[in-house]
């Protein structure tokens, strides 16, 4: 019965310390996103080379879909990876047509 | 009971349940029907283009009739027979192989056939009002975008409805194969046809799109005065073409996949053997649906995007050999050893090897970008694509219809006609078709409407024509069987070929809810698992219990009616504002019913498990 007690007292542990684990993870990636969003204002506001800024604010924004994704909808989590596959399938099918229409029309 | 049966058999109640039904395997045969329909009209126009060919300079029809046919043959026959035909199939098909109930969305699964056969009936509506498209199946800018009269306006408004009902269907059914598949039916025990069903509704999700926005832009450009494909306004006409193949090129995987699924299951059942290789069967079904999208400016080398461009896409092209190559050999290996039983659907699936390896071989000729400039645009190419179409996917459909005939009307089609239809279609075929891979070597060009005599080019010709008439005859034939089988084809149990897969698991007349009880699948070929074991039926996963199932609705005929009324109002309103009325209308008679689609709870019926016993919903 002790043991038992135990075990169920283990597996309560173990989800709180997932769960704090999580948290963890949320709030870190929220204030990165809140740093992402200053950078990128910032690097406006400073009137840097537009060459230099749009390629940074393109991957900061592509960092923050990531995030968006992985930590705060949960995609990280099992029984994704189906969603996973079609998001990046679909994806790549639109990154294909945009690169034709930039290098092979508008060259 | 009686009182059911005798309301069933009025003509009137008949019609009405199939006006509304939801129930896949009901729509699956109105798919038939009306892929089937439009089948014999793109075959009848096919005639009419042999026959004007049959001698040199002939005068059958005019040239301008001629384009009209040639587009129409085309556009039908890849729009409104191939790819409903195939539809019919999975809707028979698939959710028994799963062990599934119904589909996902049985009320999607009716709108994208309403919106299939509204758009496909608009399109062909163009020949009673004025002439139907003639700009090619392909319907390039500028030619299209400058062509008089409404024709390419039905073909531009047709297409978008039933391209509309086609993206409805493929993600029907991938949420169907994702979501409701028996318990055990992993995806590595999927049937290979259902296997190639899931990748060609993900091609269809991904590829339809592309279509969907180059015939918005094309009908702004006709319809509204835009200028996306006119280079006097600043645009560009080569983005249609982009758009168009970006769409075209995974269509015709599309097509062949499904046919490619239904050799898998065929070939087994019939050589008593297991699909040698299926891992590597999947994977490269897979990987012929990935590498289907890198490919398109195939059908553009001789456009000028330039030799790094050309060579890219031409050494893509020819990398689907690799998959396509391991496809073959699997079938091979599943025949070697095997106890074969030969009957039409076996000679279907077995000349589908040689005669697709034939197009698949002129298919590594034509992505050669530096040789397809002598090939581009002569009959080489038509008779290329004719031996994967023709040879892949009606090959495919003939098999799959006699393979799954008696699961789907509980009767074996008659071998004897089954066997007239198959030696005169498939020597038929190939006395059209290929003969024409010589006439395009000798410089004979597409969609040109005659040809001068004394160039090596008559007889050649008079052999194709003799050709197709023999095919339109084993058409025929294949009409009479299916009328004979229906009046005198006796009834057969419900797993007549000693079948391996879960589709033959279920008694003959299939009821209503398919499955009394959710199978329990054990392994691949689920049925076959047991049959080892000693077992006549599968293990069901549950207790008997109440079965829910969806309410029938006239909704989705409504909504597509709403449509094809909008599609004549779209059209002619640019020759008299007051047509926009009819776009009114139209749309008014979607949206509301939309409406009530959306504010009418409908959470469908409960057949009882008290009632099962007594035959409720056979």
């Amino acid at each position: 019965m002790a043991e038992n007690t135990n075990s169920v007292q283990n597996e309560l542990d173990y989800h709180k310390k997932k769960k704090k684990e999580e948290m963890k993870q949320q709030v870190i990636t929220f204030a990165l996103m809140i740093v992402f969003t200053i950078i990128a204002f910032t690097m406006v506001a400073a009137g840097l080379d537009k060459l230099f800024v749009i390629p940074i604010i393109v991957v900061l924004a592509i960092v923050q879909v990531i995030f968006q994704l992985y930590y705060f909808m949960h995609m990280s989590h099992k029984g994704h990876e189906l969603p996973a596959i079609m998001m990046y399938g679909g994806i790549s099918v639109a990154f294909l047509t945009i690169l034709t229409f930039l290098v092979l029309i508008w060259w | 009971m009686s009182t059911t049966t005798a309301q069933r058999t009025g003509f009137g109640a008949v019609l009405w349940d199939y006006l509304t039904t939801v129930d896949h395997k009901k729509i699956g045969i109105l798919y038939l029907i009306s892929g089937g329909f439009f089948f014999l009209i793109g075959g009848l126009e096919a005639m009419a283009i042999r026959i004007q060919l049959i001698k040199p300079e002939n005068d059958f029809v005019s040239a301008g009739f001629y384009n009209e046919i040639l587009t129409m043959h085309g556009t039908t026959m890849i729009f409104l027979a191939a790819m409903p035909l195939i539809f019919a199939l999975m809707n028979a098909v698939v959710p028994l192989q799963i062990g599934a109930r119904d589909v996902a969305f049985p009320f999607l699964n009716s709108l994208g056939f309403w919106l299939f056969l509204f758009g496909g009936l608009l399109l062909n509506a163009s020949w009673f009002l004025g002439g139907a498209p003639d700009a090619g199946w392909t319907a390039y800018a500028p030619l299209s975008t400058t062509s008089p009269g409404h024709g390419v306006d039905f073909y531009i408004l047709g297409l978008q409805i039933s391209g509309a009902g086609t993206l409805i269907a493929g993600i029907n059914f991938l949420v169907t194969i994702v979501n409701m598949r028996a318990p055990g039916m992993t995806y590595m025990r999927l049937p290979l046809f259902t296997w190639t069903t899931f990748v060609v509704s993900a091609l269809i999700l991904f590829a339809f799109p592309a279509l969907t926005v180059g015939l918005f832009l094309l009908m702004f450009d006709r319809l509204f005065g835009s200028g996306f494909f006119n280079a006097n306004m600043g645009g560009n006409s080569v983005i249609w073409e982009h758009l168009f193949w970006i769409f075209g090129h995974p269509e015709v995987y599309i097509l062949i996949l499904p046919a490619f699924g239904v050799f898998s299951e065929v070939l087994p059942t019939f050589a008593k053997k297991r699909l040698f290789g299926y891992t590597a069967m999947v994977f490269a079904t897979v990987l012929i649906g990935f590498l289907g999208f890198m490919v398109w400016a195939h059908h553009m080398f001789t456009v000028g995007l330039g030799p790094a461009a050309n060579s890219i896409f031409a050494v893509a092209t020819m990398a689907i050999a690799v998959p396509t190559g391991i496809k073959i050999f699997n079938w091979l290996f599943t025949l070697w050893g095997g106890n074969i039983q030969i009957n039409s659907a076996m000679l279907w699936s077995l000349s589908f090897i040689p005669t697709f390896t034939l197009g698949g071989m002129t298919g590594v000729m034509l992505a050669a970008a530096a040789a397809d400039y002598q090939y581009h645009d002569t009959y080489f190419v038509v008779a290329h694509f004719h031996y994967v179409i023709v040879g892949g996917v009606v090959f495919g459909i003939f098999a799959g219809l006699h393979y799954w005939w008696p699961r789907m009307f509980g009767k074996i089609l008659n071998e004897t006609l089954g066997k007239i239809t198959f030696w005169t279609f498939f020597i038929g075929f190939h006395l059209t078709f290929f003969i024409q891979h010589f006439l395009g070597l000798m410089g004979m060009p597409r969609r040109y409407w005659v040809f001068l005599a004394d160039q090596g080019l008559d007889t050649g010709n008079f052999i194709s024509t003799i050709g197709a008439f023999l095919m339109a005859v084993g058409t025929i034939v294949f009409l009479i069987n299916v009328i004979v089988t229906t009046s005198k084809g006796e009834k057969v149990s419900g797993d007549p070929w000693d079948g391996r897969t879960l589709e033959w698991a279920i008694p003959n007349p299939t009821p209503h809810y398919n499955f009394k009880q959710t199978p329990l699948v054990r392994g691949l070929d689920a049925l076959w698992v047991e049959k080892t074991e000693g077992r006549k039926e599968m293990t069901p996963a549950e207790p008997l219990d109440d079965i829910h199932m969806p309410n029938a609705s006239i909704l989705p005929f409504i909504m597509s009616l709403g449509l094809f009324i909008a599609g004549f109002g779209f059209i002619y309103q640019i020759d008299n504002i007051s047509w926009l009325l009819a776009v009114f209308i139209g749309m008014g008679i979607t949206l509301g019913a939309m409406f009530v689609r959306s504010v009418k709870d409908d959470l469908g019926h409960h057949i009882h498990k008290e009632d099962l016993d007594k035959g409720a919903g056979l």
